[in-house]
């Protein structure tokens, strides 16, 4: 099976709106096919991956941990926007640890987050076969 | 009046509709994804002067589901569900800016 370079646009905050977990669902599958994923956090998107996200008191599933799983699947690019930190008075200390065991350096593990300007984000995206946005 | 917001001012205009149309002795509580405008950020000007006059509440079950509790601009109130039913009691007339 041919591999392809996949990417996905994550613009919305996870419980809102489904378009988060819907989003991270596609994204496992798109992994079980072993393809080339990227996840790009832009806009309000950037807040699925904040640290210390707690759900109890709207008894909605608690889904953020569900990155901690990505580095496993070799989903190891996930591109954070600056732009739409700096916006939300957010900072990458804000953002969850998500790392990933690098099979080419003795398993070290690696962070998995990289926080880019749009600019660069953009050129990302035209380096993709396709991008998908959630 | 009270006024609930459930949408992100970074996504929908929802709060500025709200912000245009509000008297002097409403409320706006925000909820859902309305309580990131609750958060120190770029559209904390949005509601700084309100907060300030203590008219501006945020779900506090939503604000901890964003991981969002130690960044609150000046002068929120939090509530949890009673405290919006109280809210609600309180104000009357309740407004749903979805």
């Amino acid at each position: 099976m041919s591999t392809k370079k996949f990417m996905y646009l994550n613009r919305r905050s996870s419980f809102g709106t489904v378009y988060a977990l819907e989003s991270l669902e596609v994204v496992l599958i798109a992994a079980a096919f072993e393809q080339d994923v990227s996840l790009a956090f832009i806009d309000d998107g950037v807040y699925q991956i904040v640290e210390g996200q707690n759900t109890d008191g709207i008894g909605m599933k608690n889904f953020s941990k569900t990155y901690h799983a990505l580095g496993d699947y070799e989903i190891n690019k996930l591109y954070v926007s600056a732009e739409s930190l700096e916006e939300r008075g957010l900072t990458e200390e804000d953002l969850m640890p998500l790392v990933y065991e690098d099979e080419d350096d003795d398993w070290e593990e690696k962070p998995s987050v990289k926080i880019v300007s749009n600019a660069e984000l953009s050129k990302i995206m035209s380096e993709q076969d396709v991008c998908l946005s959630f | 009046m009270l006024h609930t917001v459930n949408k992100s001012s970074f996504e929908r205009n929802s709060l500025q509709s709200c912000l245009n149309t509000i008297d002097d002795t409403s409320v706006i509580l925000l909820i859902e994804d309305g309580v990131i405008s609750a958060a120190k950020n770029n559209n904390s000007s949005m509601i700084a002067d309100l907060a300030t006059q203590g008219r501006v509440y945020a779900l506090k079950g939503d604000v901890e589901a964003r991981g969002i509790s130690s960044k609150l601009a000046d002068n929120i109130k939090l509530v949890d569900y009673a405290g919006f039913v109280d809210l609600v009691v309180e104000h009357g007339t309740a407004v749903s800016w979805v």
